[in-house]
């Protein structure tokens, strides 16, 4: 069944084009990755499938709805971006993890953070530390599993392993593969050779088109 | 009065004031003169106007025409502070409130407590100095959205991209503009009477009142402003941080 679906997209600024003519479909619970040169437009593909950007020409449908038929808070919560370098707000690693819980104005589930946290080896006392004290691979973890305090239905990972080193790498990898294996749908961005013999489905990017 | 008055020589006299400016803008070459001499004119021109405008104004002492010409000071405000605004999708409608609602409802609180009397000779020079205040105000707040909205483009996004609406993505650039708007009128009720004289204050001094009851009149100036500086902050913030989105809720270029 087709969740996402791009249909002759294109994407410019000004006079320049960014994305001409894309075509694609993901299914539910495909993991794809998006693969192709610099400056090919990936990273906007997955912009446009996020609804951060709307196309100049083209649509993208979701459940086989054009997604800005879709309410947008909505529909960002369930298609979910994850930037290549994070930007983490507030003071604490805590601020981070309860804004899901304080944008859907819920209760934060404290035992959920910390397993979140476990989850990419990070320890208990973790919440309480500042963010400024972070290296590049903890923020890293932090911003993917704030993308999961809420499980989204389509998860969208930009060269989120980027400068990381493997040992922070690979607890990316796993949790990235754990969440493929509880039936969410991964579309990713990378260069990473290894990550992209895991996807199950490649979409090759040319500059201004695509190439299956 | 005798005080106050100031002759047509003095004036004349003066006017080497600006000779000082021109002589500095020349020698250092700062391309100012043209400037300088234009807005010397216009002010001039300005006031002599607005001058016999009062007189005329007040001599009539009509509700109607006080109304009239509160009006004409806060869309004047509105104008200058919209034209403050470097967000290409600003709208003129948002200092327009901003600058009306700060206004009249500081106004309205000196009315009904007795502190200034519903005539034009009271009522105008203080919408005035309330829509003056504000007036930078709202442009310093306009102009803090624009730099953190920039700045914070990034955090903004990822906000959004997690599924937040547009006003809790952007709290903190709001909360952080109305700070630098209300900044300054904060910072001048502190060092008042101790680094400056305000307008208000030495203008009653200068026509001989007793200093002792000129500071009951600034402190209600404070007050004022402080009011009028918040509401228009916090109004026009709340207004004008929507134009940076579109209907889909996503960043405009």
């Amino acid at each position: 069944m087709a969740i996402i679906e791009l249909k002759h997209v294109a994407y410019q600024v000004k006079n320049k084009h960014i994305l001409q003519n894309v075509s694609f479909t993901v299914q539910k619970n495909d993991f794809l990755t998006l693969v192709g040169p610099s400056g090919a437009g990936k990273s906007t593909i997955l912009k446009l499938i996020a609804n951060l950007m709307n196309p100049s020409a083209g649509e993208i449908r979701y459940h086989n709805k054009n997604i800005n038929e879709f309410d947008p808070i909505a529909y960002r919560r369930q298609v979910s971006y994850c930037f290549q370098q994070p930007s983490l707000f507030g003071k604490t690693v805590k601020d981070n993890l309860l804004f899901p819980y304080q944008i859907r104005k819920k209760e934060a589930d404290q035992n959920h953070l910390v397993d979140l946290l476990n989850r990419v080896d990070l320890e208990n006392d973790f919440l309480d530390k500042e963010i400024t004290a972070l290296s590049g691979g903890e923020k890293q973890r932090i911003a993917l599993i704030r993308n999961l305090v809420f499980l989204p239905e389509v998860l969208l990972l930009d060269e989120v392993t980027t400068g990381l080193d493997e040992n922070s790498k690979a607890i990316v990898h796993q949790l990235i593969k754990a969440v493929h294996e509880q039936g969410i749908t991964i579309i990713q961005v990378t260069h990473d050779q290894s990550e992209i013999k895991t996807a199950n489905n490649i979409v090759q990017i040319k500059k201004g088109g695509v190439q299956l | 009065m005798k005080n106050v008055v100031v002759s047509n020589w003095s004036l004349v006299l003066a006017f080497a004031l600006v000779l000082v400016s021109i002589a500095i803008s020349a020698k250092e070459k700062l391309g100012l003169t043209k400037d300088i001499l234009i807005s010397v004119i216009r002010a001039i021109i300005q006031l002599v106007v607005i001058g016999f405008v009062l007189k005329f104004i007040f001599h009539v002492n009509a509700l109607w025409l006080t109304l009239v010409s509160t009006l004409v000071i806060i869309f004047n405000a509105s104008w200058n502070a919209y034209e403050r605004d470097p967000n290409p999708h600003r709208k003129l409608l948002d200092s327009i409130i901003a600058e009306a609602v700060g206004t009249y409802v500081t106004l309205g609180v000196l009315i009904f407590s007795g502190v200034i009397k519903p005539i034009p000779m009271q009522v105008i020079p203080i919408t005035g100095m309330i829509a003056g205040n504000e007036m930078v105000a709202v442009g310093l707040c306009y102009k803090a959205l624009n730099d953190s909205f920039h700045d914070l483009r990034e955090q903004l996004l990822e906000k959004l991209a997690l599924g937040s609406d547009i006003k809790m993505a952007s709290m903190l650039i709001l909360r952080r503009s109305i700070k630098t708007a209300m900044q300054p009128t904060i910072d001048s009720a502190k060092t008042v009477g101790l680094v400056n004289l305000p307008g208000m204050m030495s203008g009653l001094i200068f026509a001989g009142v007793n200093p002792v009851y000129a500071i009951k009149y600034q402190i209600m100036i404070t007050f004022m402003l402080l009011s009028a500086t918040g509401l228009g902050a916090v109004i026009s913030v709340y207004l004008a941080y929507k134009n940076y989105f579109n209907e889909r809720m996503q960043l405009r270029d």
